[in-house]
């Protein structure tokens, strides 16, 4: 049997793992809640990957995300490549003439802009959440509409109500000024959707030539009322590939296969599925040694330290690890 | 009279044996941490920028330390770092810190004011003393830029990561414990055979994937501004180049009105002088490109004026002179984790661009 690759991307709100054979076809994808404890959250994942897998031979393990470092030590990875990267590599497989890629997750959103198969520019949001998909479940929460019929329920707006959506604070409190109004619900969430989408063709963006094909991947893609408020926007058919909510685990996946076929490394690092019964002590302290009182993450599993970081200098490193290859 | 200064990089050594030569009694200043920032950000007004809040904060660590004389400089134009030392001034004052504020400024902008500030900087000392001290930093300026520069060559290529980082440090320590011109050289030469035996992947320098750092003078020279820029480029595989080391700003930026050349060339785009480093940014993105560069980062404080004007430009260069630029705006909010992803995507698509569209396609390809 072919051995299959994993992908492993940890984000804010969400940990996704996918398992793709060795042609590259998704085996199985698993899109789980990180709700703050990301190792929980892999251990989860890979319980749950592992009988899509029926223990066949894993051959290498990419890990991306905001806790692609985090991920990398307890699943034990081959690769760890940001997001941009992975959702560009994800977006190539599935339109190999995109040019835009529109990426909305829980905690931040992305614009990655290609040219012949290369990413030219990237983008994403800073300090501001608007716009994002933790907003939305807020949002959602607050009306009592389930996140999931969110977006059918902001097509079936006629006419969308023009909502402030430069900041979540104002947005939030323009959709209750408009609800107290008595404007009818649906055109509510449409005109969020609409303010959403404003708000992140302003600040991710800004000054960027947005050109067809375009991929809305992430999250939030999921809502047919924010894709629908691109297209408006963009005057550009968007599509929404299959497995757009696990797109980043899927790029790190496809890139850890590549690089297997290529033979850049022998044997993956893959720790094995018993890692999803591991208990994992984590603790962390400041480092007294001098002003810059590094805050010390450890975690340890068994007595044996898997991870440490947070130190600037040597003094906590427990390993060192030697490149590779030259990157070039 | 115990005198302090701003900590800005490496710089802080040559400074602080320019002051002890001098025959002051020095509290040098401390390398920046998270704490100095807070202690920064709470006693500043919030629209100010970051390095302003750094040196804030360093001001009043040093004058807990003991400090009571604090010296600075401020720049020319219409950038705000040239009310930032009577504004620091103030600031402390109001919290109760006594102290004097020497703030110099360039030379040519007021000769006078600079030299009876000179005057009462040089104290009893005598004018050849002064030389002997200014040539001793300029040496100090000198070896410390060399080694720097090193370093940014050499760890790209390490095969341990933290081999050349640690290697600089022990250069910068030899350098630093030198009292000499002679022992300065030594201390030099020493410190860059240390940095060249780092053991390195042999390979093509050209090779490798180059970057110009562009920007504001602070947010470049200080590591903890800039979140180690500089050691994360260099350990992700790229070989940087910042466009400002204080030996060559000190020939061009104090001495002069500035580098005629980056504003010529920056003039089509923007004939002005905006304030702090805006003209040269635009000027140097596209020296960088017309030298081969693969990429720039332009580093800039949230909220400078200059950097913004720079940046609004930004665009129409990197297409006219097919370069990508990366702009990485800095306050008390941004977050490290967001910093890394953006320099290894960077690095990432400078190096797809660099290959061409082969192994993109490779992967694309092998996949259907």
């Amino acid at each position: 049997m072919m051995p299959l690759y994993l992908g492993v991307d940890v984000g804010s709100v969400s940990t996704n793992v996918v398992a793709i054979d060795g042609k590259g076809e998704v085996v199985d994808a698993r899109y789980l809640r990180t709700q703050g404890r990301p190792i929980e959250a892999i251990q989860q994942g890979m319980r749950e990957i592992r009988t899509a897998t029926s223990d066949g031979e894993i051959g290498g393990v990419g890990a991306t995300g905001s806790g692609r470092t985090l991920a990398a030590a307890i699943v034990g990875a081959d690769i760890v490549k940001n997001e941009i990267t992975a959702h560009a590599v994800a977006a190539l497989y599935e339109e190999p003439q995109v040019r835009t890629v529109l990426e909305i997750g829980g905690q931040d959103s992305k614009l990655i802009i290609l040219q012949d198969g290369v990413v030219v520019d990237f983008a994403m949001n800073t300090v501001c959440a608007a716009g994002t998909g933790s907003f939305l479940d807020h949002q959602s929460t607050r009306l009592g509409v389930a996140i999931e019929q969110f977006g059918d329920f902001a097509l079936q707006s006629t006419s969308p109500v023009r909502i402030a959506g430069r900041c979540a604070v104002f947005a939030e409190s323009d959709m209750i000024h408009k609800q107290q109004m008595g404007y009818g619900l649906p055109d509510i969430v449409a005109g969020l959707c609409e303010a959403l989408v404003r708000n992140y063709l302003n600040n991710v963006g800004k000054g960027k030539d947005l050109q067809g094909p375009v991929l809305f991947q992430g999250g939030v893609a999921a809502n047919a009322g924010i894709h629908r408020a691109f297209e408006r926007a963009l005057e550009l058919p968007v599509t929404v590939p299959e497995h757009h909510g696990v797109m980043g685990a899927l790029g790190a996946a496809r890139l850890v296969r590549d690089e297997a076929l290529r033979g850049s490394f022998s044997g993956s690092a893959f720790r094995g599925f018993q890692i999803a019964g591991h208990t994992y002590r984590t603790r962390s302290f400041e480092c007294d040694a001098c002003s810059n009182a590094c805050e010390i993450a450890d975690i340890s599993h068994d007595g044996e330290v898997v991870a440490r970081w947070g130190g600037r200098c040597d003094r906590w490193q427990y390993r060192e690890r030697e490149r590779t290859a030259v990157s070039d | 009279m115990k005198v302090s200064y701003a900590h800005m990089g490496t710089s802080v050594m040559a400074v602080n044996a320019l002051a002890r030569t001098l025959d002051y009694e020095i509290v040098p200043p401390t390398p920046p941490t998270e704490s100095t920032l807070t202690l920064g950000v709470r006693h500043s007004p919030e629209f100010a920028c970051i390095p302003f809040k750094i040196v804030l904060g360093t001001y009043i660590e040093s004058l807990e330390r003991g400090a009571r004389l604090l010296v600075s400089g401020g720049g020319r134009g219409p950038c705000r770092a040239g009310y930032y030392g009577e504004m620091h001034r103030r600031i402390l004052l109001d919290l109760g810190y006594e102290h004097e504020m020497l703030f110099f400024w360039p030379p040519l902008r007021s000769p006078l004011d600079f030299y009876r500030k000179l005057r009462t900087f040089k104290g009893a000392a005598s004018w050849p003393r002064v030389y002997r001290a200014l040539r001793l930093t300029w040496e100090k300026l000198m070896a410390l830029d060399d080694l720097e520069i090193r370093s940014h060559r050499v760890r790209p290529l390490e095969r341990c990561p933290g081999d050349t980082t640690r290697a600089f440090r022990r250069a910068l320590g030899l350098v630093d414990a030198a009292e000499t011109v002679e022992e300065t050289k030594k201390a030099r030469s020493g410190g860059l055979e240390l940095l060249d035996s780092v053991p390195v992947y042999t390979g093509d320098p050209d090779d490798l994937v180059k970057i110009g750092v562009i920007g504001e003078i602070y947010v470049q020279l200080e590591p903890f501004a800039n979140f180690r820029l500089e050691e994360r480029l260099g350990e992700l595989g790229a070989w940087v180049q910042r466009s400002i080391f204080l030996t060559n700003f000190a020939r061009t930026d104090i001495l002069q009105r500035g580098d005629q050349g980056v504003a010529k060339t920056a003039a089509p785009y923007l004939p002005e002088n905006v304030g702090g480093h805006g003209q040269s940014s635009v000027g140097e993105i596209i020296q960088y490109a017309e030298r081969g560069f693969d990429g720039v980062i332009q580093l800039a404080p949230f909220a400078c004026i200059p950097e913004i004007v720079a940046k609004s430009i930004v665009p129409r260069l990197s297409r006219e002179y097919n370069i990508p630029v990366m702009t990485l705006f800095i306050d008390e909010q941004t977050g490290e984790g967001g910093i890394q992803t953006r320099l290894e995507a960077f690095v990432d698509l400078l190096r797809a661009r660099r290959r061409g569209r082969k192994d993109v396609d490779d992967a694309a390809l092998s996949g259907s």
